[in-house]
């Protein structure tokens, strides 16, 4: 063997030997996107995912910033953390991207998720409903006598625990937005223009 | 200073501003504007090819041999698409182009119009980059970007689509900006990571330096640099497919390609080494073998433009993100100011190990004086071109490993062939771009009779334009590659792999107007290669060889480096008995 020696994560330009490289076990990680927001920037984008086999649980887009037309994608996304960089070093390379923050690496963040939930019934049921929609803090949107629409805000996992609750209530639609992320703190991933 | 003209004015004139003197392309009904514009000009020559895929593939051509971005016009709908295959090869193989697509006028786009496609939809995937100009005053500096992008980083080929009503209409007309580029190049590198690597270089036992593409993008200074750190430090270079000429094949430290048909020493020096030095190359899947087993014992070190080609295969030990030119650049300084020193008793002997692999003279064959061995083919065309301007393109198959593992390439850029995507019918239109690029040199296509029908239409430009490039067509009536694969691997049962009704090669070149002969007895062989050379005009050689000869060496598909088949250089007795087949 030879004795030459490097230790690990001595190169400080570079992020790729902090994590093992070789887990094998999938994480949940969650990446911002800034994009211009020019035609097809969402399909470049959703095609990289689609044609490298990568997963997507979430995405939420739309123009953050109208005067600079700049977009940002909130992509909620899973693999090892070979996976995960390579992800984000071919999200990169897509010319109209400005930047790629790994929200899940770069320090805390937080992560919100809206959701309507359209709820049927009538008598103890509905009553349940709206008991339950005050414990979580949905608003009621819409209302006729056999229904509501509950509008909720919150983490992902909340959202997934109201909907478990009001299917035995009568759940009969819903629509969530994805996952919208910041980090916390006053690093700011994309600075507003003239904020 | 911005003028007002149309679009398709517009398209002439930033062509010419961004330098370029050659387009390869085929008019249509969507481009004719365009067209009228050229017409009406002489600065730019356009290359009249005869199908789009031909007027890719020229463009690559043109542009591995001079550095230049290639160019391309196309019409909408089956001109683009026939487009697509060549934007592939390109994209795999990072070379700059520029593909100008006309498109259905912007009122009609969405309505099935008449060879209408949508054109960005379907390149999106196989392009660096792709736009669809929907306003001229856009289109100038549209075009300009796109020159940007496919040169800039880590090449690629971008594609521009432009509606026929936008080449009608007028709009301002910007000249290209001197402003620094959007995507700046990436040339500031971590000092820490060069310190890093040299440290390593000065210490290592068993050093090796695998080149690949990114140097020879890099531009001619990097294989400079490349030979200078080689030389120098005593360092032992093998190179991708992609790399050859970077390092002189006559120079003193090479050991051949390496990969799945590259030389047992090579491929054994990557599997042995204790520092693996990695320029531009990206640990391909027929260089790698089985991932798990590849160069077990060393660091790797990886230099690249493009930071997604770091750990996408091999995870390595030390990254460093730059253009390879500039790297080198750093390293070569860096080491110089620190003595030029290395390990050299180390060295010594991991040279007498190299030299104890190349003893197996692993491109050995059992020659023939009754027939034409192909290897015997590719060694006589070395022997009687060597020392002239030479540019070799190829196809893909048997001939292109046998190309690749017998012709010598002393200069980057005189090498031309389908790496990453593995293009038949990549070689001869190649050839006419190349020979546009350099009109006196002596263009070789090294052929095979399957891939070589494949864009054979192209012959007619060939004609046309005056080019003599010579098709070299290694012809044993197979497609041979996968005869090779079918005996080792699917029971010797030869599914569709052989070339029924094939035309006459001799009589083809007469039909297209140029001159062919076929050669099929080995003494009649350097005579037809030298009537080849000296024909003034494209020539097309029918070489009949041998029909079963298979391509060694050989790492079977999923098998490491150090389980190479050696084919007839083991059963010619320079290898053990026992270890005959695998070593």
């Amino acid at each position: 063997m030879s004795a030459l020696k490097l230790e690990r994560g001595a190169s400080s330009h570079s992020a790729y030997d902090l994590r093992n490289p070789n887990a094998d076990v999938e994480e949940r990680h969650t990446l911002a996107v800034l994009v211009e927001n020019e035609p097809g920037v969402l399909a470049r984008v959703i095609g990289l995912f689609s044609g490298r086999g990568y997963n997507i649980d979430s995405l939420t887009v739309a123009e953050v910033d109208h005067s600079g037309h700049t977009s940002r994608i909130t992509v909620v996304t899973r693999g090892t953390p070979a996976v995960i960089e390579q992800i984000k070093a071919q999200l990169g390379r897509i010319v109209p991207v400005h930047e790629v923050h790994d929200l899940t690496v770069e320090g805390p963040s937080v992560e919100r998720e809206l959701g309507l939930f359209k709820v049927s019934g009538k008598g103890d049921k509905r009553v349940e409903a709206l008991r339950i929609a005050e414990i979580f803090r949905a608003n009621v949107v819409d209302s006729t006598l056999t229904s509501f629409v509950f509008e909720i805000t919150g983490a992902p996992e909340k959202l997934d625990a109201f909907a478990d609750l009001m299917r035995p209530l009568g759940l009969s639609d819903l629509a969530r937005t994805g996952v919208a992320a910041l980090a916390r703190g006053d690093l700011a991933a994309a600075p507003v223009a003239g904020g | 200073m911005s003028r007002e003209m149309t679009g398709a004015r517009m398209v002439v004139e930033a062509l010419r501003d961004q330098g370029v003197d050659t387009v390869f392309g085929y008019p249509g009904g969507a481009v004719l504007p365009i067209y009228d514009e050229i017409f009406q000009q002489n600065d730019i020559t356009h290359v009249l090819v005869r199908h789009e895929q031909g007027a890719v593939h020229m463009a690559e051509g043109y542009a591995r041999s001079t550095g230049k971005p290639g160019v391309v016009l196309v019409t909408s709908g089956p001109g683009a698409t026939n487009a697509v295959t060549g934007l592939t090869d390109a994209l795999l193989d990072s070379i700059p182009l520029v593909v100008l697509s006309g498109q259905v006028p912007t009122f009609l786009i969405g309505t099935d119009g008449f060879q209408e496609a949508d054109t960005v939809g379907i390149t999106r995937p196989c392009t660096k980059h792709n736009w669809l100009v929907k306003d001229t005053d856009k289109l100038a500096d549209t075009l300009h970007r796109a020159f940007d992008v496919a040169t800039s980083g880590r090449p690629g080929p971008v594609l521009v689509d432009i509606p026929k009503d936008v080449q009608f209409a007028s709009g301002t007309y910007q000249p290209p900006k001197a402003a620094a580029p959007r995507n700046p190049r990436r040339d500031a590198v971590a000092s820490d990571a060069v310190l890093q690597l040299v440290e390593l270089l000065e210490k290592a036992e068993r050093p090796i330096l695998y080149t690949g593409g990114g140097v020879i993008n890099a531009g001619p200074e990097a294989s400079r640099l490349l030979r200078e750190l080689a030389d120098g430090a005593g360092i032992p270079v093998t190179s991708t497919l992609m790399g050859l000429g970077a390092y002189p094949a006559s120079g003193k430290n090479w050991l051949g390609m390496l990969g799945m048909h590259g030389l047992y020493e090579a491929n054994l020096a990557m599997h042995g080494c204790d520092l693996m030095i990695n320029l531009g190359a990206r640990f391909d899947d027929r260089i790698t073998g089985r991932v798990a087993d590849f160069s077990p014992g060393s660091i790797k070190a990886h230099v690249d433009v493009d930071p997604s080609s770091i750990n996408k295969v091999i995870h390595v030990d030390l990254p460093i993100v730059g253009d390879v030119g500039a790297v080198l650049r750093q390293i070569v300084d860096l080491w110089s100011s620190r003595g030029r020193q290395t390990n050299r008793a180390a060295l010594g002997k991991w040279w007498e190990q190299i030299e104890g692999w190349k003893a197996k003279n692993c491109l050995n064959f059992r020659n023939s004086d009754q027939i034409i061995k192909p290897q015997h083919a590719m060694q006589r065309l070395e022997a009687l071109t060597k020392g002239r301007d030479r540019y070799i393109t190829t196809e893909v198959g048997q001939h292109q490993m046998w190309a690749a593992q017998y012709l010598g390439f002393d200069e980057p850029n005189r090498w031309m062939t389908s790496g990453g995507l593995g293009t038949m019918g990549y070689g001869l239109p190649a050839s006419i771009g190349v020979q546009m690029a350099h009109p006196e040199a002596l263009v070789i296509n090294v052929a095979g009779d399957a891939s070589w029908l494949m864009n054979m239409q192209e012959m007619g430009t060939a004609i046309q334009f005056r080019l003599p490039v010579k098709q070299f067509i290694l012809n044993n009536e197979r497609l041979g590659m996968v005869r090779q694969w079918q005996q080792l691997l699917h029971g010797e049962r030869y599914s569709q792999s052989w070339s029924d009704s094939l035309p006459d090669f001799v009589k083809l070149a007469e039909a297209f107007g140029c001159k062919g002969a076929q050669v099929k007895d080995p003494k009649d062989l350097d005579d037809a290669i030298q009537q080849m050379i000296d024909y003034d005009g494209p020539f097309i050689l029918d070489v009949l060889i041998e029909k079963h000869e298979n391509c060694f060496p050989m790492i079977p598909s999923g098998k490491p480096h150090n389980e190479m088949l050696l084919g007839e250089a083991a059963e010619l007795g320079v290898i053990e008995t026992g270890g005959a087949v695998l070593v």
